[in-house]
């Protein structure tokens, strides 16, 4: 018998739920869903550069904001579908990613860490100042009332991040699974080491960030059309910089799985909270999860899971 | 128009500005620079310290700087409090870099809000005489409000250079931040010492919060606004450099100012990034790095 | 090509630090399967030398000759390609690995590029290295685990799946006990059997003068002997620079 390959869960997961979007009738559960599945798409992508080799990117907020700024722009030009928006700030974000990760990795990690804390701040502040995308006043975007073949536009908007999550996940366990994921893993232990063995260092992190990067500038890309209202507080919210963080952490971030169960996790523990209680609150349930598995469990629920695992191994073999 | 005139006002108040820079970014060039802690959590510790003045200030009508100074013992305990979890949670066991960044992360949300749910996000203002008036000769005209920051500045930066130059425990520090591995042989306790120079970064970051109150209003995330320009200037001045460091922050607030007076003041962030990738891209080490 | 054509052919390697002079034209030649001793007093320039041959950091003048290729400006893991590869004195395991999985590096990112061993499979070319440096036993246990001696082994074994045509083994037996100096020894003699020529750096004199042929000497950044082993110690200025007068 031959085994079935482990892609195909994702895949099967994601027709569920592209299914059940199909008989929930509630628009509640498509608006928090689409949240969800931006997250799982923003920690997958985190992760790949983050979790694989080592490097933090605290940026995450600025390769989101240069997809819904993208998309703003292309929407003021010529109103493309979504999925050239998508396509446009994938590659925006790639490349800016591509700059900062070639000025900035032949330095100590750290510079890139900082780097791109500065640089959601410095790309909300040419954003402020850009009147062609309406700059502190934001934007309003129209979408249409329905589209061909879906319930709703939200439902299609919903169906759009559904098919983004699984791309990201997919290509998230491909890079690991693949030699490029044992280069990264190499740098994420001794980078000298992996320099000697052969590994081109400098090359796989850059690729790493413009994956990363790319992911995240795509998750941002439908943003406009999902609040209707993008104004840059919004889409360089640096809610978007500590989720991004905080969710692989504490799902796991060796192995593809974690980042969605921290990303399901959290994302669903914030739209409960932004409910019942305030949303400031919320950034400051991700810090203390955050303080607390980093230093309680430092390899996440993935970890804890395996760690129980081998104990119980061990004790039926006794 | 941008005369002779209104240059020359901004230069000078850049440089008052960047004085005051150098107080804010003197923290991270003792916990970045010397101890190698990225500590992307300090200007949060520096908005704790304007709240801090605050409050004294609104209830007892206490001077804002003043209150700041006596109340930097107390953060110089936050620092050693924090350090000893960081240094138990991560540096002893020597995976420090990924974890210890995303802590201080974390640590910088938690007190950011915090701050936002007793506070709100109102601006907060202190009262003093020295707000308001203005001294001035010639052309130049000098807000009290800049000038009395930058003297403090000045004083707690100096205070620090003599510290770490002439006493035997800054030098301790320095000489920890150049070869932890060879004082640890001549039975130096090095932990202590780094963990005593952490509580001395995080007390400069109090004090710096009572200078930042004096100079504007603060809301509890203002601190955001700093990471990029405290760490410009610590790279720019060649991480763990004092001379360098205020070099870098009159450097900064200059050409901050400038920019502000030229563009408009809601270029100025832009400012810091611009100097830091410029940096890393050309000369890494800084102005004062060997 | 004829066999005297040197591997390695370095001259005038200079390195700055500031002030400090660390290397100062230094110059160094190997030839295919040759086993070499590296000596000299700490600080003298060893570990910087290494440095820039292996490309970890980049000499300030000098030229670097590699199998007939000029390699001064290439990074590291070009340099490992070619064949010049390096052990670290303190070993440096891709600790989330099991054994076998840091052999895999190597082999997929540095052998690949000469193609040795034909067809066999990564697992299998990294299971013979395993059996030759005595780790087989070892092979599917976190590197995390392994004593100080099989730490060195899996550095010199991680080195030989980069399939070197030079292998610098940097200290490898610092802080070993005589068996297991022994036990490397042996191990670079198989090694350089297989055609490896290997510059070994080494503080303990009695390992240098079982293996080496020939034996350099760097003195404060200069290079003041480079004859048979026999010779080096003999002659009057290394007496000088190692008892100190």
């Amino acid at each position: 018998m031959r085994r079935i390959p482990s892609w195909i869960w994702p895949v099967l997961v994601a027709l569920f739920i592209l299914a059940l979007s199909r008989v929930v009738k509630n628009e509640y559960y498509m608006f928090a869903g689409y949240v969800v599945l931006q997250y799982i798409v923003l920690a997958s992508a985190w992760n790949i550069l983050g979790g694989y080799s080592g490097y933090v990117n605290f940026g995450s907020a600025a390769f989101f904001g240069i997809g819904a700024y993208g998309a703003v722009v292309l929407d003021k030009l010529w109103q493309p579908p979504l999925v050239v928006a998508i396509v446009f700030g994938g590659i925006v974000a790639s490349l800016v990613g591509l700059v900062t990760a070639y000025l900035t990795l032949r330095l100590r990690g750290v510079f890139f860490a900082i780097a791109t804390l500065a640089l959601a701040i410095v790309l909300q502040t040419l954003v402020m100042n850009w009147d062609f995308v309406g700059g502190p006043l934001g934007y309003y975007s129209v979408r249409p009332d329905s589209i061909a073949g879906f319930p709703s536009y939200v439902n299609y908007l919903f169906v759009i991040m559904l098919g983004l999550a699984l791309i990201a996940v997919l290509v998230a366990r491909a890079i690991e699974l693949s030699f490029i994921g044992r280069g990264l893993a190499a740098i994420r232990d001794n980078e000298l080491a992996a320099e000697c063995c052969g590994v081109p260092t400098l090359r796989l992190k850059v690729f790493a960030t413009m994956v990363s990067g790319g992911l995240m500038g795509m998750a941002g890309a439908p943003f406009p059309y999902y609040i209707t209202y993008l104004d840059p507080n919004s889409a360089f919210s640096l809610a978007y910089g500590i989720n991004s963080i905080a969710m692989p952490l504490i799902g796991g971030m060796t192995h593809w799985i974690g980042p969605v169960i921290g990303a399901v996790l959290l994302a669903v523990i914030q739209q409960v909270a932004t409910v019942t209680i305030s949303s400031e609150l919320n950034l400051m349930i991700v810090g203390v999860l955050l303080i607390s598995f980093i230093t309680l469990a430092p390899n996440g629920i993935v970890g804890l899971f395996e760690r129980y695992r081998q104990k119980r191994q061990r004790r039926l073999s006794t | 128009m941008v005369t002779f005139n209104l240059l020359i006002n901004a230069v000078v108040t850049g440089i008052l500005l960047g004085g005051f820079y150098a107080a804010v970014t003197i923290g991270v060039t003792i916990a970045f620079g010397m101890l190698d802690i990225v500590n992307i959590a300090h200007p949060v510790f520096i908005i704790m310290g304007s709240f801090v003045a605050y409050i004294v200030n609104r209830h007892f009508g206490f001077d804002p700087i003043l209150t700041v100074i006596v109340a930097a013992p107390l953060f110089f305990l936050l620092g050693i409090a924090i350090f000893r979890f960081y240094y138990a949670a991560f540096e002893s066991s020597g995976k420090g870099s990924l974890r210890g960044l995303a802590f201080f992360f974390g640590i910088m949300f938690v007190i950011e809000v915090t701050l936002l749910l007793a506070f709100g996000v109102d601006y907060r203002l202190v009262q003093t005489s020295y707000i308001g008036p203005n001294i001035g000769f010639a052309h130049i005209d000098l807000p009290l409000r800049m000038v009395v920051p930058f003297v403090g500045s000045m004083a707690l930066v100096s205070g620090l250079y003599i510290f770490f130059g002439h006493t035997f425990i800054g030098r301790a520090i320095m000489a920890v931040a150049q070869d932890e591995f060879a004082l640890s042989l001549m039975a130096v306790d090095t932990v202590a010492v780094k963990q005593l120079a952490f509580g001395v970064a995080i007390a400069t970051a109090g004090i710096a919060g009572g200078f930042l109150i004096v100079i504007q209003p603060v809301d509890p995330s203002l601190g955001r606004e700093y990471i990029g320009r405290v760490f410009a200037i610590c790279v720019l001045g060649g991480l763990g450099s004092i001379t360098g460091t205020v070099i870098a922050a009159l450097i900064l607030g200059v050409v901050e100012t400038i920019t502000s007076t030229i563009f408009g003041p809601s270029w100025a962030p832009a400012v810091s990034f611009a100097a830091l990738l410029l940096t890393l891209a050309i000369r890494p080490s800084g102005i004062m790095g060997r | 090509m004829t066999t005297q054509s040197p591997l390695l052919d370095a001259m005038s390697i200079r390195k700055r630090f500031g002030g400090f002079v660390a290397l100062d034209a230094v110059d160094i030649a190997i030839r295919p399967g040759e086993r070499v001793g590296l000596i000299g007093p700490n600080g003298s320039g060893k570990s910087t030398l290494v440095n820039c041959l292996s490309g970890a950091i980049s000499s300030d003048t000098g030229t670097i000759r590699f199998d007939g290729r000029a390699i001064e400006r290439l990074p590291a893991h070009q340099r490992t390609r070619l064949g010049i590869v390096r052990t670290f004195q303190i070993p440096l395991p891709f600790t989330s690995m099991t054994v076998i999985g840091n052999l895999t590096i190597p082999l997929r990112f540095a052998a690949r590029h000469h193609a040795v061993g034909g067809t066999t499979n990564d697992v299998e070319q990294a299971l013979l290295i395993l059996e030759d440096v005595g780790l087989r036993d070892k092979a599917h246990e976190p590197s995390a685990g392994l004593t100080q001696v099989e730490l060195r082994k899996l550095e010199l074994a991680r080195a030989v799946a980069a399939r070197p045509k030079l292998l610098i083994a940097d200290e490898t037996m610092a802080g070993l006990s005589n068996s297991e100096v022994d036990e490397i020894i042996l191990l670079l003699f198989k090694l350089n059997e297989q055609g490896i020529a290997i510059i070994m750096i080494e503080h303990i004199m009695r390992a240098v003068m079982a293996f080496s042929q020939r034996a350099i000497v760097l003195v404060a950044g200069k290079k003041i002997a480079d004859d048979t082993t026999d010779v080096v110690i003999n002659n009057a200025e290394v007496v000088r620079a190692y008892l100190g007068e």
